[in-house]
């Protein structure tokens, strides 16, 4: 059984804004893992949310770490100034590691939104912003 | 056809801020000139669409409160210190001084807390420079053009979780109030008798939020 894949969500005030399922054992894309496990993931990230609010006012920090833990996998949070909440499930990497990506990702988002035709809190359809999004995983996530 | 790579958003500098002291020809500033045209012409755009006072000030509002969101996670990024501002008080002072510095190369004047109600503060500044070039003439009587702003300050707070209702308004300056010489006077240009207090109210929820933290 191959490593399992990780899950980045963007999730803004009402909806999420951005969604990626990337492999970073092998680089391409593979869907051995099933469905299942897939809808399964965003369950898991999305049932997070409630833990992320109720942590967000008790910290002045961006990265708030492992906010849940189901089974093997965990759910790392990084908010932003907006309180925009950037959600990564993997299964148990290291905290620098995680937070290494969540800054980078965090450097590309103000980029994507200091672009006038971008408007705050609105879906990320930019391919340039998901094309470095899944490099930056590839990068420190594998 | 293909866009070089290097012309992508993604990839250009996020324009840091050089040293805070000194160098005033920074890289992220713009020529005092080409805002001024611009903005003349974003009131003019506005004052011919709008019917009344009340409404061109909303519509001023409104255009600057997406550049409050914007101006909001620009300002934190650059800060370096990757924290949020959780806080009533240190909301206020991060609008104050950063978002106030990267946006007009300089602090607030002041920032008090009103006596009467314990849910406003106001912002005082005495050479803001959206009115700076702007008279108001006398059928729009109380028209402040540095609603653009409030819209940006209402912007900064309601992206952090601080939701407010921001208003501009037009103060006589009293005598020997403001002793300081102006910081970016230009010349010929008369000393300013009005000075711009932007008024924040905070809504009921977000005062409570922050009294349960306090303890």
């Amino acid at each position: 059984m191959a490593a399992v894949p990780v899950l980045f969500v963007i999730v803004g005030k009402n909806e999420p804004l951005y969604e990626a399922e990337i492999d970073t054992s092998t680089g391409i894309h593979s869907s051995s893992s099933g469905d299942l496990s897939t809808r399964q993931n965003y369950f898991v990230l999305h049932s997070a949310l409630d833990l992320v609010e109720k942590s967000a006012w008790t910290t002045n920090s961006m990265y708030l770490r492992v906010v849940d833990k189901v089974n093997h996998q965990q759910v790392s949070t990084f908010l932003t100034a907006a309180n925009v909440k950037f959600m990564l499930l993997h299964s148990g990497k290291g905290e620098e590691v995680v937070k290494n990506f969540f800054n980078e990702v965090y450097q590309y988002y103000v980029k994507l939104s200091m672009n006038p035709f971008y408007k705050f809190d609105t879906p990320i359809s930019s391919k340039a912003f998901d094309t470095r999004v899944r490099a930056a995983a590839r990068a420190y996530l594998s | 056809m293909s866009r070089n790579a290097s012309n992508n958003i993604l990839d250009r500098p996020l324009g840091f801020r050089a040293t805070p002291a000194g160098r005033s020809s920074d890289v992220s500033s713009v020529s005092l000139s080409a805002f001024a045209y611009v903005y003349s012409e974003l009131v003019q755009y506005h004052q011919g669409r709008a019917a009344s006072i009340s409404e061109l000030e909303r519509r001023l509002e409104s255009a600057g409160y997406g550049v409050g969101l914007k101006v909001l996670e620009c300002v934190a990024y650059r800060g370096k210190e990757m924290k949020r501002e959780t806080r009533l008080m240190s909301i206020l002072h991060f609008v104050s001084s950063s978002v106030w510095k990267s946006l007009f190369g300089k602090s607030a004047d002041s920032l008090e807390r009103s006596i009467d109600n314990q849910d406003e503060f106001m912002i005082v500044d005495y050479e803001p420079i959206t009115s700076t070039f702007v008279s108001v003439p006398q059928d729009l009587g109380q028209l402040s053009a540095d609603a653009y702003v409030s819209g940006i300050i209402a912007g900064v707070l309601d992206g952090a979780g601080f939701s407010a209702r921001v208003t501009a308004h037009n103060v006589q300056v009293e005598e020997g109030e403001n002793s300081r010489p102006p910081t970016n006077a230009t010349p010929g240009m008369p000393r300013r008798t009005e000075k711009a207090v932007f008024l924040v109210k905070f809504s009921p929820e977000v005062l409570e939020r922050d009294a349960t933290l306090e303890r």
